[in-house]
């Protein structure tokens, strides 16, 4: 028999995503992909996936059917249990014929991946793998009796480790952004009070929008503008001054003012908030958002290091995993 | 109006808006185009994806690959080629897109004839009888935006939207028409329906229209709405394409 994930639970928003729908945005089509691309990253190099499964609040639980399964997670802070026994938030297991796996909502973050190693058979639409639930592009949202079929099996690690990942660390810090593309929408008196204020993540936030709950944001020249493409990450503002927070399943045009949008380096951390938490805003410079950037994606590059799960990791035993495991990046 | 240079808007750090003017204009729109086809047939590396909307060209793009100072520079050199091109286009392609106007396909048009206070018989001749340019696709797979709505059909927006839209959906909103694919909820007014597929996955090439296309309306009755929608259900493409100039 061949190799299948059995999904035994799955709240709601449990998707697949692979990196997006790119190429076709002139036709309406918005690219989805992660919320979270850098534990996405982290959760399928370390397994060696070309997609995997977004786990939201609700949380899931999996079980392995066929075959040993090479089993990454990654995301925020979720209680991750094997049978029972709990498990870093960052992992790499091998997820034995039966062994029950299951993610909930932990202490912090609000999006977890979970990696098969190998690939899901899964046909492409449109080019791509990723569910944008909207459009009805790409698999359905999971649910319980779900079982998805591995086209090709890696194999599992002989025991489970943690993942070091330093960029899944939660922090914070303010998200930064850079101002633009229409803050000039906006009086700079507005921006200041956009910057400085503490938001709270609304109830109703979403793969579409995150919404900014806190002061009305006014606009100096009205609130319409002609409709323009919108990236991940811009900050709309409405009529009824509102922040809105476009994410990775937003529409791929809008017709209200974007005053900043946030930078790649930080989107995760946006995406892994939730609702009810507290964020603020720091505008940095094109300089620092290119070199945070490029700093963030060199660090995802150099890939994701095991540690081993029995006692503290110590210097020396990181440094002997390190020589002896190397970096786990299945795909490179 | 046009801008004597165009502008170009940072979107975060790897995505950037060409903005050629404020308004929803043929001639900007076709600058957009022009830009559009000459990005895309040089494609610098790093260029990622190019989006054409009505008077702007957002561009996805990778800054570790190709600075900004760079890729800006590549978009004004081909800035002089492409307001040539502009000048002289023309749409290369009209299509007949049949539509049904009946109540029974047309939730909204009573409603909307009401508003714009003439009958929803003469909405439909008016809105069958008028030239369209496609300006762009946007908010869902295959929802094409025209220009060209009479003004005399010109309409307010809703203040909240209305329940989901029939697939095929034709709409009017602002002072624009707009053809639906997929049901969605919008603040438009569904005011007649059409049995061709905006969009079809299994169908080469899924989307028909490209942006630039000239389009035409062709009022049918629901009889003939019946029997072209069964052809299309059956992969037929029923929207008549023809070749200008």
């Amino acid at each position: 028999m061949s190799a299948r994930l059995l999904v035994e639970a799955a709240g709601p928003g449990v998707t697949i995503q692979d990196e997006g729908r790119f190429g076709l945005s002139r036709y309406g089509v918005t690219p989805a992909g992660p919320m979270d691309i850098g534990a996405y990253l982290a959760a399928t190099r370390a397994a060696g996936a070309d997609s995997a499964i977004e786990i939201s609040l609700g949380g899931a639980a999996f079980r392995a059917e066929g075959a040993t399964l090479c089993v990454a997670v990654a995301g925020g802070d979720f209680d991750i249990r094997l049978d029972g026994r709990p498990l870093p938030s960052a992992c790499l297991l091998p997820l034995a014929e039966g062994a029950r796996l299951t993610l909930r909502a932990g202490s912090s973050g609000a999006w977890c991946y979970v990696a098969v190693g190998g690939r899901l058979d899964l046909a492409p639409t449109l080019g791509s793998r990723a569910t944008h639930a909207r459009s009805g592009l790409g698999p359905k949202p999971l649910a319980v009796g779900d079982a998805l079929p591995l086209a090709e099996a890696a194999p599992p690690p002989l025991e489970p480790s943690a993942l070091a990942a330093p960029w899944l660390a939660s922090s914070d810090a303010p998200i930064r952004l850079l101002l633009g593309p229409q803050d000039d929408y906006f009086a700079l008196e507005e921006i200041e009070v956009f910057l400085n204020a503490r938001w709270r993540i609304g109830a109703r936030s979403d793969r579409m929008a995150y919404r900014l709950e806190g002061p009305a944001i006014r606009h100096r020249q009205g609130h319409d503008i002609v409709s323009d493409g919108v990236a991940m990450g811009a900050i709309q503002i409405p009529g009824d001054g509102a922040p809105l927070a476009l994410m990775a399943d937003r529409q791929p045009t809008g017709g209200y003012p974007k005053i900043a949008t946030v930078i790649g380096a930080d989107l995760g951390r946006l995406a892994q908030l939730r609702p009810g938490e507290n964020p603020s805003f720091r505008a940095v410079s094109w300089d620092e958002a290119v070199a945070t950037r490029r700093a963030y994606f060199a660090a995802i590059q150099a890939g994701v290091k095991r540690e081993p799960l029995s006692a503290e990791p110590t210097t020396e035993s990181l440094l002997a995993e390190n020589l002896v495991g190397g970096v786990v990046n299945a795909k490179d | 109006m046009e801008y004597e240079a165009p502008r170009f808007l940072d979107c975060g750090e790897a995505a950037l808006s060409v903005e050629f003017g404020d308004s929803v204009d043929p001639a900007i729109n076709a600058r957009v185009l022009a830009l559009d086809e000459c990005l895309r047939a040089a494609m610098p590396a790093g260029l990622r994806e190019t989006t054409p909307t009505y008077r702007a060209l957002f561009l996805l793009y990778e800054p570790l690959e190709i600075s900004r100072d760079a890729l800006i520079a590549a978009i004004e050199g081909l800035l002089g080629p492409a307001r040539i091109e502009a000048r002289a286009s023309q749409p290369a392609v009209r299509w007949t897109i049949p539509c049904c106007y009946d109540a029974e396909f047309a939730e909204d048009i009573g409603e909307a004839a009401g508003l714009l206070g003439r009958s929803a018989q003469s909405l439909a001749q008016l809105h069958a009888g008028a030239d369209y340019r496609a300006y762009m696709y946007g908010f869902a797979p295959g929802w094409c935006y025209l220009g060209g709505l009479p003004d005399a059909l010109a309409i307010p927006r809703r203040t909240s939207p209305r329940g989901l839209t029939p697939q095929g959906a034709t709409l009017i909103g602002g002072a624009l028409s707009l053809i639906a694919a997929n049901p969605m909820p919008t603040g438009w007014y569904v005011i007649g329906r059409t049995p061709e597929r905006m969009f079809a996955l299994d169908r080469d090439p899924p989307f028909l229209i490209a942006p630039g296309d000239a389009v035409r309306f062709e009022l049918i009755d629901a009889e003939t709405f019946r029997t072209l929608d069964a052809r299309a259900l059956a992969g037929e493409t029923v929207a008549r394409r023809e070749t200008l100039k």
